[in-house]
């Protein structure tokens, strides 16, 4: 029996022959982890996902799911994963219980196992008391843990999330997280999330891939990812104009300076150490430190330095507005 | 690895869960129901009711006063002058009329013609409508989350025709059973088996038709454009067809469309079974041509699904 439970080579999507989602992505995902793919609104990460799930056929690349591969196996990987996807899908005109009733038949579970299931998913999720109440009286953070019950049905090994907590507020994410982890504790469940949330991936993941342009550009723990970087970070601002880029450089223990519209981002080993010197230095050549901000590296960080751009900087993507859309139209529907 | 679910649904299983979805989301909405039944009826009082062609013929619209006619006007010519009966006249008129709409319709009442033609025209609006409800299973996530399940891909489909011709065969039964309180004179050799003839013409019907609009839909993502479909072919599908004019009385050019237009065969088939004395051959002809319809178009969008379903 293998331990990677997914494995891509050279998986690549490319829509209408021009717009390359995915890029050759190589990366595999072991057995019981937590594997998280991290990056901002339209870097790939739905469209990676669609093609693990087989909804999207890759344009080029290999992939296998539980051993299956992902193009001639199609159907057997369909039978063993679990899916949630970012939206919400189930049907509104339906009660919690007719659409998990409904995912079960999808997966040919006979009647009497599926109502027993059924039983326990909603206990699971918390909505036994809602389960004759139409979803579309169902609020935001209930519908993902219906999502989230439907996707268990056929009792996978393997579950794939798609942003589980998109557009919920902290309380409900929190919760949503302490599924997450049950599903991995006591189950011994394999998991695959998107998110484009830093803290989530840092709390929830044993590997983070940040993938950017199609492109994983860095794989590893949260833990790895942040020592990766080498050091802490100091981000200062000086009061006059021109760029001490170069001045900082020459101070001891500094690894790497970036100007970001005249704020500093500087990596320095021994941070509470090295930021004085950083002020003499600056202040020997007759400048004036105005703010100083010492950091230890967060994932906000080691993203920073892979993407080189900070995740609230990420423009609105079409994925973004497209669910926003979705919103839009609901909330006009219903 | 591979014994994680057991389970695998079978072709059946999928096809009946996905249409029991759509059949109970169409009865939690009365008010949609109740209008798809009203539709007819309003066309059926207006239309129907209105137009009455048999009725153009009776005595009372003829008054036709004695004609004078001079002798010399005769061949051979005579002296004096002649008087036509103008009562006489307007009779003959008036005994005319029924036999020139039975050499027409087939019926003597247009009411009578028209409303089994309401059965294709509530046939053709439920199945169109089938193409839009798979735009918005894709819009709303529903068909990503279904393609993800082992559930086969012409279930998909084939759940949609289903429901699309279920819902025709109720719509047909309550349009059928509308008519004849509203005055449908059903011919001498009308019984209650004919119901099932019907039934299976409106499967047939049903299952081409709708597997054509999903075939169209099977990649769209805007109802608009489903819309901007059903606007545009409902009314030449409907009038170059016999649902509501005879195709005799019709230019070439419309009874070329008419001729392979499967609404023609719907009808003339329905009222072969109601309306008109059975014609035996004429109605073979019909339930062959739907039957090739529908097995075409069926095995085209089945195979089009397993095609572009997944992008």
């Amino acid at each position: 029996m293998s331990e990677e439970v997914i494995k891509t080579e050279g998986l690549t999507k490319v829509f209408n022959k021009h717009l390359t989602a995915v890029d050759h992505v190589n990366f595999s995902v072991k057995q019981g982890e937590i594997f998280g793919f991290l990056g901002p609104n339209g870097a790939g990460k739905t469209t990676t996902i669609n093609m693990l799930i087989t909804i999207l056929k890759p344009t080029e690349g290999k992939a296998s799911v539980l051993g299956f591969d992902i193009a001639k196996q199609d159907n057997n990987v369909r039978n063993v994963i679990g899916v949630v996807p970012q939206e919400y899908t189930a049907d509104e005109d339906l009660t919690g219980l007719e659409n998990i009733l409904l995912c079960a038949d999808l997966y040919g579970i006979p009647r009497d196992v599926a109502k027993k299931r059924a039983a326990d998913l909603l206990k699971l999720v918390e909505l036994t008391d809602f389960k004759d109440k139409k979803v579309e009286t169902y609020s935001g953070g209930m519908r993902r843990r219906l999502e989230l019950a439907c996707g268990l049905i056929n009792r996978p090994k393997l579950l794939f999330l798609d942003e589980p907590t998109l557009g919920l507020d902290v309380q409900t994410r929190t919760a949503t997280w302490d599924y997450i982890r049950k599903l991995k504790k006591e189950f011994g469940m394999t998991l695959f999330m998107t998110t484009h949330y830093l803290e989530e991936a840092d709390a929830l993941c044993d590997r983070v891939a940040i993938i950017d342009h199609g492109k994983i550009v860095v794989v590893g723990t949260p833990e790895e990812l942040k020592h990766s970087l080498g050091g802490d970070i100091i981000t200062l601002s000086i009061k006059e104009d021109p760029d001490v880029s170069e001045l900082i450089r020459t101070v001891e223990n500094v690894k790497d300076v970036k100007n970001e519209d005249g704020s500093y981002r500087i990596k320095a080993e021994y941070g509470e150490i090295t930021a004085p010197f950083v002020i003499e230095a600056l202040r020997r050549k007759g400048y004036t430190v105005t703010k100083l901000m010492l950091t230890e590296p967060t994932l906000n960080e080691v993203y920073l330095e892979y993407t080189g751009k900070s995740m609230r900087d990420t423009e609105e993507s079409r994925e973004a507005f497209r669910s926003q859309r979705m919103t839009m139209m609901r909330a006009r529907g219903g | 690895m591979s014994k994680l679910n057991e389970h695998h649904p079978s072709r059946f299983h999928g096809i009946w869960a996905l249409t029991k979805r759509e059949l109970k989301k169409w009865l939690k909405e009365p008010i949609i129901l109740l209008m798809a039944i009203l539709q007819p009826v309003i066309w059926m009082g207006l239309f129907g009711k209105a137009m009455n062609l048999g009725n153009m013929f009776s005595s009372s619209n003829i008054s036709i006063s004695d004609i004078v006619l001079p002798g010399v006007a005769l061949i051979p010519p005579q002296s004096g002058s002649i008087t036509i009966s103008g009562t006489a006249l307007s009779q003959m008129f008036a005994d005319f009329g029924p036999t020139l709409m039975k050499n027409i319709f087939g019926v003597t009442d247009y009411f009578s013609y028209m409303s089994v033609g309401m059965i294709s025209f509530i046939v053709m609006f439920t199945t169109m409508f089938s193409g839009m409800s798979i735009v918005w299973d894709r819009r709303l996530g529903f068909l990503n989350k279904v393609l993800s399940t082992p559930v086969s891909r012409g279930a998909i489909i084939f759940s949609k025709v289903l429901n699309a011709s279920l819902r025709s065969m109720f719509q047909a039964t309550i349009i059928l059973a509308l008519a004849v309180i509203f005055g449908l004179q059903v011919s001498s050799t009308f019984s209650v088996v004919n119901i099932l003839g019907i039934y299976a013409a409106v499967f047939l019907l049903c299952v081409g038709l709708s597997s054509v609009f999903l075939a169209v839909a099977l990649r769209s993502t805007k109802w608009e454009t489903q819309m901007a479909i059903v606007n545009l072919i409902n009314l030449p599908l409907m009038f170059a067809s016999n649902a509501f004019f005879p195709i005799s009385q019709m230019p070439d050019w419309i009874q070329a469309i008419a001729h392979v237009n499967p609404i023609s065969y719907l009808t003339d088939a329905t009222r072969q079974l109601t309306v008109l004395s059975l014609d035996t051959s004429s109605l073979i002809i019909d339930f062959t041509f739907l039957g090739i319809f529908a097995a075409v178009f069926s095995f085209i969008g089945i195979a089009l699904s397993w095609r572009y379903l997944t992008k």
